[in-house]
This record gives C-alpha cells, structure tokens and sequence, in this order.
C-alpha cells in the first residue's frame, strides 16, 4: 500500500487505512531507533530541506534527526520572520531552493494554508510541520502512535484536549486523526479561546473541565501562551491555572489506566502540574522519541515507499 | 417607419426589449440617437427587420435586452499610485466591457482623493476614459480618520459622495460631522462599516470554516456593529448614509428595520457576496480574499431577500485591482480584494436573475436608476433628452470567465472558469459605441 498524496499537509481528510499505514511503518522504524547503530539507507540520495518561519525546537529536531537517520541529505533555513517582509517573496524563496535540486521540503509557518500555497508553486514533496492554526499532522499522528502504543487500538478511546483551542494546530490535527481512528473526543478550555462552531468537528465541547474529564481515558494538554492574556482573552494565567490546570487532584475523575499527553514546550505549574508532567501517567517523552519514528514513516512513505521496510 | 427621423438620428438600436425602470418600461422597440442623447423610443411602429440588415447607422439588438447603461458606484481604479494594478483608462475599460458606462472610483489611491486638485485630476484623466467616471471624495484628510476633507470644494469640483472607504470613519463623532457638514451639499457618505478591533488582524468569515483552517476570522459582527452605529448616527442627524458592500444577515436586518424607521439610509451588495460563500477559501485561494470577507450561505440568502424587497437598493463591484505578485502569496500576506467589473453583469444574470430571485426591471433598478437617485447623476434611464448610454445584453449566451482575457490591468478574480449566462454585448457611452463584443 502507497499514501494516496506525495504531501502531508494535514489529517483532514486522510484515510483510516493511510493513518494505519503511517502507524505501522512507524512502528518498524522504531525498531530501528533502539537499535546501537541507528540508521538505515532507505532515503540515500533524497534531499530534503527543512524550513523553519517560525521558532521549533523539538520539531525541527526531531525531522533532522529523522533524516539523518534515513540517510537523507539535509539542509536547514530558519527565519525569524517571513521574507515577505525583507523583499523577499515566499514563492521566490522556495523556487531558489528548489532550483538547486531538492526532493522534498519540511515547512513550518506562522500563516495557515502555506504548505498548501508551496504545493501549488513546487514539485517537490511538502509536508506540513505546523501552520499557523490549521494544523500539525505529524504531532497528531505521534500522539495516535503513541496512543496505539499503550491501548494497541485508539478506537473507543475518550480523548480529552484541554487548553488553547483556537490557536492550536495540534488541537485540530488530533481531533481530525483520533475522529477518523474512531476515538471519541472532547474539548475543553476557556469560552474565549474555543472556536466558532467547533462542535461541528464532532466534538463535544466544555468549559468545566471537572464534568470534561469524568471517565476520560486520555488527557491532551496544550500550551498556554502568556500573550493570550495581554491579548485580552485571559484575565491571567494564575485563574486559568485554578480552572483548567491539570494537577493530581483533578485526575481522580479519570479512568484509572489514564493517560496525560502534552504536545510540549510545557509551561509548568501552569496548564499542568510538575507532579503530574513527570508523574507515572504522563507519556509526554514517549510521544517525543515517537516523533522521531512517525517522521522517518512520513519521510518513507512520501519519497514512494509501500508498506513494511527492511 | 417616420423615414425623417430615420435620417435624423445617428444611431439607431432597433428591436431589442427595452428594459428602464424608471419609467417601468419593458417593450420591445426602437431608441433613435443624435447629438449623444436620446430622441425618441418607438414601440409601436418598429422598423423591419429587413431594412435594419442594410442600414449602418441601425444597429440589430433582435433578441437582445436593452437597458439603461450600468452604474457601478463602488469601484477602485489605483490612479493615481499603483498605475500598474488599474488605471483609469483600463478601468474604464474593463467597465463598458462589462457593460458599464457610469462608475464611481474610490479615493483609497496614492495620494488619495481628498482634496479640490485630486478630484480634477480623476476628471482630467477620465475625459480619454472609454466610460463616464465619478470620483467619490475622501471624507477626511488623507483618509486618516482624524479631520474632514474641504467638502464643499470637493462637492465644487463634482466629487458625487464622501467616503473613507477601505477603512471606516473610526471615532463616532467624526462621522457624525461628516454626516452633518455634507447635509449642506445633500452628498451621501458613504460607510465601510468595520469595527477594527473586531476585526482585528482577521483574514477570512470568522466561522466554522475558518475554525477549520485555523485561519483568523472577521466575525459578523465587527460589521454589523457599525452599521447599527452609522444607522443612529443618520438618524440623529437627519443625513444620509449609504452602507458600501453590505455582507451580513444581520446588516440587512438593521437597514431594513431602518428604514422602515425612515432613516435616511441606503446600501448595496456586490456579486461576490451574493455568489460565493467562505467555502471557497478551503483552498485557499488569495483571489478569494476580500473585505469585508466571503460569508455563509445564511448571509447570501439574506443579501438575496434583501435585493428583493429593496433594502439593498443596488448593486455595486467593489472592484479592486491587485497585481499578481501581491496576490501569490501566503493567504495571511494577501491583500484583500477582487476584480468585479467584468463579471458583475454575468453575475446578476446567473445567480439573481435566471434563479429567480429578482426579475430583469428589479435587477437592472439596482444597477441603473437606483444608484442614480443616490448619487444625483445625470444617468440611468431611457428617456428622450438624456444621454445616450446604453446597454445591450445578449441574456442567452453561455460563456466561461476567464481572467486573462480581462480589459483590466489585474486578474484577481476568484470567478475564473465559472460558466456564466448572459453578458454585454454592447455598450454605448454618449451615443457612441465604447465597446463591441
């Protein structure tokens, strides 16, 4: 079996089957990386940039560590700002670098819908590394690997995310993968920061996070960002730390083989309690040494690679 | 036929059905030209259609629709400033190809229209223009928001209405004094209703698509609230307003419950909005970004019942000229707006006309004489001693948009490949023919 596109620009719209796909390769690939030599040849030759508009730590790592581990070629362009803004088109900044023969490119941008526009302006493979508010595929299929990982199948699971709705691409790609793998799915945050008819997604939608979490098998932390107070849709993070921090507490409602995910950087004592992030329910670093896996069966895949590897 | 009036006149458009709602006539017959005005309408005793084959001067509008030449009052021309996007003369252009022959350009250029100089500068340049162009003046000195522009120099020189539009008159109180200060001249001012910290840095319909594309969104009501404040400020001035590119289910209702009132308020919507819904940006397609921004299918159905029962009293382009490298961009780094000039008639034709939401003397009203009564302009019907400008439509032919071909400068249309029924196919300005299909 093949992925239907050559890109990955987001989980809306991707089959069971090709998350499934997606899952199992990773899966091989993770064999691979506890292993003492942690590499394969699979992408010798294939050149691959990662470009980066927008600051990332763990992701951009977790990519380069993927395809190094493939044996890609690799060149990395970060910019702290959009060109558009030094002269620079976007449009011409990428066709620059394609010109200098690439095979796939790995973007990462503050505007929703670009790695889109780059498949339209380019040959080359895309895959979406985060836009804007609109998505971030390969968090959202590391977060169901690793949910596969402990439960072995997502289906019927109770999936909570709580936090930051609106801005969050993470928030969307998970609930487009976990909907489609069968999980059942809630979110949860402040009215303010929850999108217009979100419910339409086929979520069920709360402001309590208590009547949230009752019998919830896994919990989604997201980020809060401080300047969602000074943007006025926060009267402070002390309050929204007291109404939707997770801290041991809370989780007493949870199913007692729970889960606590966080898509990470974490903001300690604030969306989440320390206790809790490093406590015995939290999967959060294995969802990190899963990315690196999830983005080597991406990487595999969309170069035209079918099925199990060696 | 009266074989000395046959001499007389110029020009003759022979059997076409003759729609002017003005005078709410819908007959077929013949309208006589000379001198660039109209000299007599004939319904009764038409000329053969054999003899028109022979005659140069009669021009053949068998099976055509004739009708007062179109009034766009809401156009962008980007001269003077971005001469590369739109000029007038292109503008103009792209205008009677689209079947108009008076239109209203905005005083967003660079510099902008705010001043007496300015606005004999947009005259100076339309005399070589293919259409009659009729500059609408900035209604505060450089479109700040901060001071009114000299209005009765404006009015002076001919500006036809005041307007910040691309922007509103923010401070409640300034708008109040447009109000009441272009009251001297009974000029309209014309409202960009935009709350801007609603708005914010938005891009598309706040909705559930925009939820999807994780795309900030421009609510409803950062227009809405805007429209409800110019509707009590009108009314406690006792001056007129016209609300541009009305958008929302909710600012039909208002002006509608307005102007049962009897406030003094008048508006108008744009094919675009009556066309296409926020679905469209799923791809998203920079053409299709616009402001105020593509709505729900709920907004479209009430801008529909709005054109029908007359709230919305015209219908109006909101033409706005972008080049190719502005448009090819990251959707966020897009600049709003869409060219109209050339699909507006296909538009009105397909989608209000053909499914039966407006009749031919409803929809030709909004784009004819009810912008006239509003601009006061000398334009607008078929009557003996007003200028020859004149419409013919072919309202059967089938045809596929296709921006390349477009008269304008610019191609930001999101309208390309769409089949359309029905479009100009001549347009008379002043009795002399300013384009031919």
């Amino acid at each position: 079996m093949k992925l239907k596109s050559r890109h990955l620009l987001g989980l809306e719209g991707i089959s069971k089957e090709e998350i499934g796909l997606i899952l199992d390769t990773a899966e091989t690939f993770k064999e691979v990386l506890e292993r003492p030599i942690k590499k394969v040849p699979t992408l010798r030759g294939v050149t691959v940039v990662n470009l980066f508009y927008e600051a990332s730590t763990r992701t951009r790592i977790s990519f380069e560590l993927a395809e190094k581990r493939l044996s890609a070629e690799l060149v990395n362009f970060s910019a702290s700002t959009s060109s558009v803004k030094k002269g620079e088109t976007l449009k011409d900044t990428v066709k620059n670098i394609e010109a200098m023969k690439i095979d796939m490119v790995v973007i990462r941008h503050q505007s929703a819908g670009t790695p889109y526009f780059l498949t339209q302006c380019l040959s080359s493979s895309i895959i979406n590394a985060g836009d804007g508010a609109h998505e971030h595929p390969t968090q959202g299929l590391l977060d169901l690997f690793t949910l596969r990982e402990k439960y072995k199948k997502i289906e019927g699971l109770k999936v909570v995310i709580v936090g930051d709705i609106k801005h969050s691409r993470v928030a969307r790609s998970n609930i487009w993968g976990l909907k489609t793998m069968g999980a059942s799915v809630a979110v949860c945050g402040p009215t303010t920061l929850m999108p217009y008819e979100i419910d339409k997604m086929g979520v069920g939608v709360y402001s309590n996070l208590d009547e949230a979490l009752r019998g919830a098998d896994v919990v989604n932390v997201l980020r809060i960002q401080l300047e969602r107070q000074k943007g006025g849709l926060l009267p402070s993070l002390r309050e929204y730390a007291n109404e939707f921090g997770i801290n041991s507490d809370r989780l007493k409602r949870l199913n007692p083989n729970f889960t606590i995910m966080h898509p990470g950087p974490i903001n300690r004592g604030v969306e989440i309690t320390p206790e809790v992030a490093d406590g015995p329910y939290s999967v959060i670093l294995d969802q990190v040494t899963n990315g690196v896996a999830i983005r080597m069966a991406v990487l595999y895949l969309l170069s035209g690679g079918e099925g199990k590897v060696e | 036929m009266n074989k000395k009036t046959s001499i007389e006149a110029e020009l003759i458009i022979a059997g076409g059905r003759i729609i002017d709602p003005a005078s709410k006539l819908d007959k077929v017959g013949d309208i006589y030209i000379r001198d660039g005005k109209i000299i007599k309408i004939e319904t009764k005793k038409l000329i053969p259609r054999k003899k028109i084959r022979f005659s140069p001067e009669i021009i053949d509008a068998f099976d055509k629709i004739v009708t007062p030449g179109l009034i766009d009052m809401h156009a962008h021309l980007r001269e003077p400033g971005r001469e590369d996007e739109e000029t007038i003369l292109t503008g103009s252009e792209a205008a009677v190809a689209g079947g108009f022959t008076s239109i209203c350009c905005m005083p967003n250029t660079q510099p902008p229209i705010d001043n007496q100089e300015s606005v004999k500068f947009i005259y100076e340049k339309a005399k070589s223009a293919k259409c009659k162009v009729y500059p609408v003046a900035g209604a505060t000195k450089g479109l700040k928001g901060e001071e009114l522009t000299e209005i009765a120099d404006l009015v002076k020189a001919g500006a036809v209405a005041i307007s910040d539009d691309g922007r509103p008159i923010y401070s409640s109180s300034l708008m109040r004094y447009a109000l009441e200060y272009s009251k001297m001249y009974d000029l309209p001012v014309i409202s960009h209703c935009e709350d801007l910290a609603l708005s914010s840095d938005g891009v598309m319909n706040e909705g559930f698509v925009s939820t999807v594309l994780g795309l900030k969104g421009i609510p409803g009501v950062a227009e809405e609230v805007m429209v409800a404040r110019d509707i009590r400020l009108a009314e406690f001035t006792k001056s007129r307003v016209h609300i541009a590119h009305v958008s929302t289910e909710g600012s039909v209702n208002l002006i509608r419950e307005a102007k049962r009132k009897g406030v003094k308020i008048t508006c108008e919507a744009t094919p675009h909005h009556f066309t296409l819904t926020d679905e469209i940006i799923k791809t998203f397609d920079t053409n299709a970004k616009v402001n105020p921004p593509l709505r729900t299918k709920k907004d479209l159905d009430a801008l529909k019942k709005g054109l029908k029962d007359g709230t919305i009293d015209c219908i109006a382009t909101d033409h706005a000229p972008h080049s190719i490298e502005e448009k090819d961009v990251e959707f966020d780094a897009a600049p709003f707006g869409m060219v109209g000039l050339e699909t507006a008639l296909g538009l009105v034709i397909t989608e209000l006309i053909e499914k039966k939401v407006l009749t031919w003397i409803e929809a030709i009203a909004r784009m004819t004489i009810n912008p006239v009564k509003i601009l006061k302009l000398n334009a607008g019907q078929i009557k003996v001693g007003m200028p020859a400008d004149l419409t013919v439509i072919d309202p059967e032919t089938n045809w596929v948009v296709e921006p390349k071909e477009f008269k304008s400068k610019s191609k930001n249309s999101p309208f390309g490949g769409r089949k359309l029924k029905g479009r100009a196919v001549l347009t008379i300005v002043d009795g002399k023919i300013a384009y031919q299909m």
